[in-house]
């Protein structure tokens, strides 16, 4: 990259300088404030006592997480491959036959945000409990004679995850379909490849970078999601976020939940160091 | 007391007409409003200064412009404040929140600039432990005599020092008379395999672990790792009846039978039964918890003087009876009884008979050792 000098290099200060300014306010000092709250204790009426232990980390890595953060990654994981399987075609569409509707689609695709996660998230127990509108349509049309119940399970929390990501997927997946060379695909047809084919050797390996960004985009925070867990789940679904979550508030113990965070934080970029390396080489390849 | 869906519920209920017995009063109670509005607004031409004829003498002052409100959500009735600000010509600025650990997170992270807030009992020896409040100049509140003796000298404030009564209530089971025909008061009750799916427990720790601890018959409050330990266990074998654990939505569920057997609190449980007249309360025989949410004044406060006069202005019979008749939760003044409708006083699902009175413990706070009970409950959801 060229050094940028004089005027370009005040020009590229004030451009990058809010950015920076926000990220130091927003993510570096509060970061820096839950590193520091994470090797202090809990005092006697739950407020933090700063100090210097590795007690709370000692605590993190505790085998009773083990079902608690292996159904994190499990339901995310799972949540994120539905939303890849969702998305795809979705963005495929919009992308490549979408014409003058795109825009259209795109904000249909968008809109779900207008409203607020909580109240989409509640429109779901009005959808999926025994006397919501599934049960309903399936008792009267005489299908099941007992409501099937969906809600308080694993699967509906699954289902809450993919529904409130589907757009984080889609989005991303969209911009790099749409970036993608049309003659490339013309050029395997005419090489003889089927439309299979074609698929699986150029369309996704060129639109991976899309994968790449919307897998994390979704991964990523569906780990850490407490609200879909707390308003969907049932008793077994409690989720690493639940457990952050409960102790900065009903457990007040600021110090333990500092930790806690970090540790997820520190899991997590690990992991995407991986994945990005492991799917940035075979992007080149 | 947790009403994340409060919105949606209120939608509901004045889209299906609501209770008329409600309504009704609201109207009663506007005309009494106007009454006690008068007679403040004589006794302001009269004396000049805004001190009326309940908040005498004391430690006085100038009544502050403004006055910093912060109260559980749907938790006063529409008239109170109304009143008060015609009466007094202070405007109250009115915030509302959702649990005690909001509120205490909140103070906690240096939000200053309320007046009031109304903290549960065991949150208010957490608050003092944290030097949150400030001592009240109960000469600014002769009302204070109004109240019921047992919370004159409640164990967590004996002498009201800190604190004023806002209202109080009980934990128990919400059940529908219907579809469990063979209810009876005990705790049992959530464990009937029966009953698999439709029972939900709150999402509280200690109002969950005092469940069991009643059902083995220790106190909510022990400190014995193996009484909790014991707690813990009877929990965990629990897990598979139970719909799921939840603070809020339960109201919703009973009163729409996604639930038929739900840990909650009084008031709570009364709303699902204006929804649903199946909808029954009942404290278990083993005993229960009470509770009592009262109003403090934080440090740092604006206008402390201000809100000992709103104190003892929410103190008047009138207007905590007022109250009592909008919220359904009892009011812990004695001589509001006369004022609050009898339906709601000879109701012993808000005012409890003596011999389940008899079996009412509050939670303490109890310090470091609350770790055993955030330890177990963290066991427990995670097995």
């Amino acid at each position: 990259m060229a050094r940028l000098r004089g005027h370009n290099f005040v020009v590229a200060n004030l451009l990058m300088g809010p950015t920076m300014l926000w990220l130091v306010l927003f993510l570096i000092l509060p970061l820096g404030v839950i590193l520091v709250y994470s090797f202090g204790s809990r005092g006697t009426y739950g407020d933090v006592i700063l100090g210097f232990s590795f007690d709370n980390y000692l605590r993190a890595f505790n085998p009773t997480w083990l079902p608690i953060i292996l159904r994190s990654f499990g339901f995310a994981a799972v949540a994120t491959i539905l939303t890849l399987l969702l998305g795809y075609p979705l963005a495929y569409f919009i992308a490549v036959y979408g014409g003058r509707r795109k825009n259209i689609y795109l904000i249909m695709v968008m809109l779900p945000f207008w409203t607020s996660y909580l109240i989409r998230t509640y429109s779901w127990i009005v959808i999926l409990r025994s006397q919501g509108v599934i049960n309903t349509v399936l008792m009267w049309t005489h299908l099941t004679s007992n409501p099937i119940e969906i809600l308080n399970t694993p699967y509906s929390v699954i289902l809450g995850l993919t529904y409130g990501f589907l757009p984080f997927m889609t989005l991303p997946l969209y911009a790099s379909l749409e970036k993608l060379d049309k003659s490339l695909i013309e050029a395997a047809w005419d090489l003889g490849a089927t439309r299979f084919w074609a698929l699986m050797k150029v369309t996704i390996p060129l639109s991976l970078p899309g994968i790449i960004a919307g897998t994390l985009l979704t991964f990523i925070p569906a780990v850490g999601d407490f609200i879909t867990p707390d308003l969907l789940g049932g008793p077994n679904t409690m989720m690493i976020g639940n457990l952050i979550q409960q102790q900065f508030l009903s457990a007040r113990d600021w110090a333990y939940g500092s930790a806690l965070s970090f540790s997820l934080m520190a899991i997590l970029l690990l992991g995407i160091f991986f994945y990005v390396r492991k799917a940035g080489a075979e992007n080149l390849a | 007391m947790k009403r994340l869906d409060k919105e949606l519920r209120v939608m509901v209920v004045d889209g299906l007409g609501g209770p008329m017995t409600r309504r009704g009063f609201i109207k009663r109670a506007g005309a009494a409003g106007l009454l006690v509005g008068a007679s403040g607004f004589l006794a302001a031409c009269g004396g000049g200064e805004t001190t009326t004829t309940t908040a005498a003498g004391g430690g006085g002052g100038e009544l502050a412009k403004e006055l910093y409100f912060y109260n559980w959500s749907d938790y006063i009735a529409e008239e109170t404040i109304p009143t008060f600000q015609d009466e007094f010509g202070v405007k109250v600025v009115y915030d509302n929140y959702s649990s005690n650990d909001t509120l205490l997170a909140k103070l906690q992270s240096g939000a200053t600039g309320y007046d009031i807030i109304v903290p549960t009992d065991y949150m208010i020896t957490t608050m003092l432990g944290l030097d949150l409040l400030q001592e009240i100049d109960l000469a600014n509140v002769p009302n204070v005599a109004n109240l019921y003796q047992r919370f004159r000298e409640a164990p967590f404030d004996p002498g009201n020092k800190y604190s004023i009564p806002w209202q109080w209530g009980t934990t128990g089971i919400g059940y529908n008379s219907v579809k469990v025909p063979d209810f009876k008061p005990s705790w049992d009750m959530l464990w009937d395999e029966k009953y698999k799916g439709k029972i939900t427990m709150m999402n509280e720790i200690r109002d969950v672990f005092a469940v069991a601890l009643f059902r083995l018959g220790y106190s909510p409050n022990t400190i014995d790792p193996k009484e909790i330990e014991e707690a813990k266990q009877m929990l965990i074998a629990q897990k598979p009846v139970l719909k799921h654990y939840t603070s809020d939505t339960y109201i919703d569920e009973l009163a729409s039978e996604d639930s038929w057997l739900s840990h909650g609190w009084s008031g709570d449980v009364l709303q699902a039964q204006m929804e649903n007249e199946a909808v029954l309360y009942a404290v278990p025989e083993e005993g229960s918890l009470t509770w009592v949410d009262c109003m403090c004044i934080p440090k740092g406060a604006p206008s402390k003087y201000t809100a000992e006069v709103f104190m003892n202005y929410i103190q008047q019979p009138e207007v905590a009876a007022g109250i009592t008749n909008y919220v359904y939760y009892a009011s812990p003044n004695e001589k509001a009884e006369e004022f609050i409708l009898p339906e709601i006083l000879d109701d012993p699902q808000i005012y409890p008979p003596q011999e389940v009175m008899d079996k009412l413990t509050f939670l303490e706070e109890l310090g470091t050792d609350t770790e055993l009970y955030n330890a177990a409950y963290q066991e427990l959801r995670a097995s």
